[in-house]
């Protein structure tokens, strides 16, 4: 019953990235099946661009297994690179050209005909609703619009798979759920997405599975939902009680909820019911500055998993 | 995505990838000429004019106006038997063509891996650091033929070149600027931060190969421990053989074969150099 599952796009077993003796990546395994949105969630250092660029065949690895398309990107750079689409980290159009100029002289590099650059530059443009911008300098273009830019020209070859390394980063919130948006489009169009992020909810709303990433290793894997299922309780109440008091006013709330977790600013209480956590605080004679009662987030998860906050 | 790619299998998505790497990796270097080449429109003006102001510049000025004072003293066969504008042009040319190598081999090739990182974004489709450094050569020869060939046409309006076979000048303006232009990237592209590397470069390499490279004086003229500056320098070995070919200069056959032979090692050295040290900086 199992002979129709499709072979996974990527493979990675114990992929290693070792810059002197420092191991950028530390030996991760996963696998991405095709059509999936798969993430790597974690903070800032945690090894995910590194993991991004070894997958986009551009960063030799120094150890472990890793197949793209059932390749080896060792041996078949160009090849794996002409099936994929990048969106690096900070955008890398080129300003001396205009928008649309980005995206030919991009598709030439896949070796398209330039008649078919032209009329997929134009269709991208649209997608990315820059068709009115296509003769602007890309500096005159808003962090968004740049962004949905690099998308685009990303996108010129057809690409099977799309990688994404922190694809919202540094755009406003209206910016952000214009990209999701197209990103959902994609999705649902059966590209396969990796994405890398630090924020919990762009992972939340994008990735159907993803791993936590800390140190160059993988913490946990799963769907966003059984992550949090998993690894934390149903609601969280966050109360403040000022920065002086936050520590100690945790050690004296020890044993309400499942599990406490004092950070400089607040103090999170994991239970599967927040507001009897808060009557019972105001039952011993506290009374917070403020009180919040929220679902799990993966940010919870991964504060589970390393002590640490994703966003620092 | 199209029903029919939905329906390719494993295998097949492994062929098209397999032939997906076929045109970059054949045309790889002429895609990335092509790019630069239409960056460069962005500065086209500035391009033609001084393509074909500054022969005319350096020409009324060097070759008239200079030309005047130095034969007023020395006579007509004033340099080497030649007029003075003879005896200056292949050297001009020359140094017309070192300006495009000194302008396209250093803030460009910097550029394109810091603020303007365009090398990335080649690297991330199928194209590597070798046709990266391939592609930027071609692009700067795409710019620096025709300013010769210009720069030689009006050199032949003042009369500057007495025998046909002068024309040969052009290839050998751009062997030899080509051999600095190399040399340049092969030490910009490893530039990491900058620190004003460039401006010195410019001052402390460019500017004195440009005096002393036998340009507007002979080599002979130098004292004897200035006179290495020209044998190291491309420029002079290009001005040189220019001018054995513009108006028979005579020299013993080794030194005409060393002119050809330096210029095409520095560039055969340099472009390896160059092609190495983009391909680390895009691997990390």
């Amino acid at each position: 019953m199992w002979d129709i599952v499709p072979a996974p796009v990527i493979t990675a077993s114990d992929l290693t990235k070792s810059y002197k003796d420092f191991a950028a990546v530390d030996g991760i395994s996963f696998e991405v099946a095709p059509g999936e949105a798969f993430g790597l969630l974690g903070p800032n250092g945690a090894g995910k661009s590194t993991t991004m660029r070894m997958v986009g065949a551009v960063s030799t690895r120094s150890g472990g297994d890793l197949s793209i398309l059932g390749l080896d990107p060792d041996q078949y750079g160009p090849e794996i690179r002409s099936q994929l689409g990048v969106v690096p980290q900070s955008d890398n159009l080129d300003m001396e050209l205009r928008v649309r100029d980005n995206l030919i002289v991009y598709g030439r590099y896949f070796g398209l005909r330039r008649s078919q650059v032209a009329k997929r530059a134009d269709e991208l443009l649209e997608f990315a609703q820059l068709a009115d911008r296509a003769k602007s300098k890309v500096d005159d273009l808003s962090g968004g619009m740049k962004r949905r830019l690099t998308i685009a020209r990303a996108l010129i070859n057809d690409p099977r798979i799309l990688l994404l390394d922190e694809p919202t980063t540094g755009l406003d919130p209206q910016a952000r759920h214009i990209l999701w948006d197209r990103l959902f489009r994609l999705k649902e169009q059966g590209t396969t997405l990796v994405l890398t992020t630090h924020y919990m909810d762009e992972a939340e709303q994008l990735c159907d599975r993803l791993v936590v990433v800390d140190k160059g290793r993988i913490m946990a894997e799963g769907s966003p939902a059984a992550l949090i299922r998993e690894h934390s309780s149903r609601e969280v109440l966050e109360v403040r009680f000022g920065s002086e008091r936050n520590e100690a006013m945790a050690t004296q709330l020890a044993g309400i909820g499942d599990r406490i977790e004092s950070l400089p600013d607040r103090v999170l209480i994991y239970s599967s019911d927040g507001e009897a956590a808060l009557e019972r605080i105001a039952h011993l004679g506290h009374e917070p500055i403020t009180s919040l009662v929220r679902r799990s987030s993966l940010e919870d998860v991964f504060l589970r998993l390393t002590g640490r906050t994703l966003v620092e | 995505m199209s029903a029919e790619r939905q329906a390719l299998s494993d295998s097949q998505w492994r062929d098209r990838a397999i032939a997906g790497g076929e045109k970059p990796r054949r045309y790889g270097s002429w895609y990335v000429a092509e790019h630069r080449i239409l960056g460069m429109r962005s500065y086209l003006q500035t391009i033609v004019a001084t393509s074909i102001g500054n022969p005319l510049i350096y020409l009324f000025a060097l070759g008239i106006g200079l030309a005047t004072l130095v034969e007023a003293n020395l006579g007509e066969g004033a340099v080497q038997g030649v007029s003075y504008l003879t005896f200056v042009a292949p050297a001009l040319l020359g140094l017309a063509a070192v300006m495009v190598a000194a302008e396209e081999f250093t803030y460009p090739v910097m550029l394109g891996f810091k603020w303007n990182p365009i090398f990335f974004g080649m690297n991330a489709a199928p194209i590597s650091g070798n046709q990266i450094t391939n592609g930027i050569i071609i692009s700067v020869l795409a710019r620096m033929i025709p300013t010769c060939i210009i720069y030689f046409v009006v050199m032949v309006l003042f009369g500057a070149v007495p025998r046909g076979i002068g024309a040969l000048m052009v290839p050998i303006a751009v062997l030899a600027a080509m051999a600095v232009g190399i040399a340049i990237m092969a030490y910009t592209s490893r530039i990491e931060q900058d620190k004003g590397q460039i401006a010195l470069v410019m001052r402390f390499v460019i500017t004195p190969m440009m005096l002393f490279s036998g340009t507007f004086f002979p080599l002979s003229q130098l004292p004897v421990f200035l006179q290495w500056i020209g044998w190291i320098s491309p420029l002079w070995h290009g001005t040189e053989l220019g001018r054995v070919l513009s108006y028979g200069l005579v020299e013993p056959g080794w030194l005409t074969a060393l002119h050809l032979l330096y210029p095409a090692a520095i560039i055969w050295v340099c472009w390896r150099m160059s092609q190495r040290a983009i391909t680390r900086r895009l691997n990390k």
